[in-house]
């Protein structure tokens, strides 16, 4: 009844004070007010929350009663950066959060989604309670807005980041399994190479080979290209670079499975493939190679 | 800093222990090629694991030796290339095009056993 009475005494002197009242003078006040009400409706607005994204229908890859308990994290570290004003613990939570849910296949406008859910609820909330007092409620909402437009790009960047993190990771991880360097006799490696090469990729696939020659003491190496779909002029000139490099390690190269494409890419460009020994397929570089260490394969 | 030349059988093997200067390869290339005729060899290994950087007049003088040797009657071998530094050779355009290599030093004295001028 006080608040009731309070917002009408406000209503009645809202014109005259709307003049002379210095704005954003009790701005930390009307934080605290703000906050005092999210908690007081902590119940009823998380609820409304959870049902609105149930109803726009987001996080479908979750459970209702995780949606719940999560909502109700979010709505807790909410309440406390409007109170502290510091984004830090939410941050925190908003990375934790991420990566919790991206494995679970949480896209990004699902996230930004329901932050700006929370918000429609929150100001709806707001415009509610003081509609009567329109002057308050500009003030408080002036207050909640800039507020809620951080939190809400705190959290979407923070979720932003935790995907880019976990792609980077990925990145490192399909690099380091697409590289392999086989012994499959003695002295005789493999290196199958598959997918796209970029330069990068190249110089690691080069640093690996070299070590590899040195380390199982290879005299043969067979570069395997089957999977390799496209070649632009300067992995090509890398191939020939790593495959001269190599044979100053004392190790003879064959390349193999060389296809059409990237045959016809290669003497359109002018790479001089000259110096390289090329065999159809990776059986036929392996028979060579086998020779050339001097195996003979019978057949009994 | 001066390359010591062992003589082991018929091949000659100069091993490289530090940086040298520009005149230490000459001295080694004049040294190489005068003795693997008074020592009748038939093979010479230039061993260059201690190598980490290999300038272009380093290799240019190695493609030398290779090919005064090749005129003196006999092989050359380059032992010990870091892979490191082979790859840094190739992006400068120096791949000693024609001198045989291997790993190390036993490797290249088992190529010089299968060529024909060789020892056996």
């Amino acid at each position: 009844m006080a608040r009731e009475r309070h917002a009408l005494t406000a209503a009645a002197s809202a014109k005259s004070r709307l003049v002379d009242l210095p704005r954003g003078e009790p701005r930390a006040e009307l934080h605290r007010e703000l906050v005092g009400h999210l908690r007081q409706n902590r119940t009823q607005l998380r609820e409304e929350w959870v049902a609105r994204i149930g109803e726009a229908r987001l996080l479908q890859a979750m459970t209702q009663e995780e949606i719940f308990a999560e909502a109700t994290s979010v709505y807790d570290s909410y309440v406390a950066a409007l109170e502290t004003g510091t984004l830090d613990d939410l941050t925190a939570y908003a990375r934790n959060l991420s990566e919790r849910i991206i494995p679970r296949g949480v896209e990004t406008h699902e996230v930004v989604g329901i932050v700006l859910l929370l918000r429609d609820v929150l100001a709806r909330s707001l415009f509610a309670k003081y509609q009567a007092d329109f002057e308050k409620l500009n003030r408080i909402l002036d207050a909640y807005e800039p507020a809620a437009n951080r939190i809400a790009n705190t959290v979407a960047v923070g979720f932003v980041q935790e995907r880019e993190r976990v792609i980077r990771q990925q990145q490192e991880a399909i690099r380091e399994l697409s590289t392999p360097v086989l012994q499959v006799r003695e002295r005789l490696l493999i290196l199958p190479i598959i997918g796209v090469i970029d330069p990068m990729r190249a110089r690691q696939l080069t640093e690996q080979l070299l070590r590899g020659i040195r380390e199982n003491r290879a005299k043969v190496v067979v570069i395997d290209i089957t999977g390799v779909a496209a070649m632009d002029a300067t992995v090509a000139n890398h191939l020939v670079q790593t495959v001269e490099a190599s044979r100053l390690l004392g190790a003879t190269v064959i390349v193999t499975g060389l296809s059409p494409e990237i045959a016809q890419t290669l003497v359109t460009i002018g790479v001089d493939l000259g110096k390289m020994n090329t065999v159809g397929d990776l059986q036929g570089g392996i028979e060579q190679a086998e020779r050339l260490l001097g195996y003979k394969v019978e057949l009994g | 800093m001066q390359v010591p030349i062992l003589k082991q059988g018929n091949v000659l093997i100069a091993t490289i222990q530090a940086a040298l200067t520009d005149a230490d390869l000459l001295e080694l290339r004049s040294g190489l090629v005068q003795q693997v005729v008074r020592y009748r060899s038939s093979g010479v290994i230039v061993d260059v694991t201690a190598m980490d950087v290999m300038d272009s007049f380093a290799s240019r003088t190695l493609l030398e030796i290779s090919r005064m040797i090749r005129l003196r009657g006999a092989d050359t071998v380059i032992v010990g290339i870091q892979p490191e530094v082979a790859f840094a050779m190739v992006q400068l355009g120096v791949t000693l095009e024609d001198i045989p290599t291997a790993l190390d030093l036993e490797e290249g004295l088992a190529y010089l056993q299968q060529t024909s001028r060789s020892i056996n």
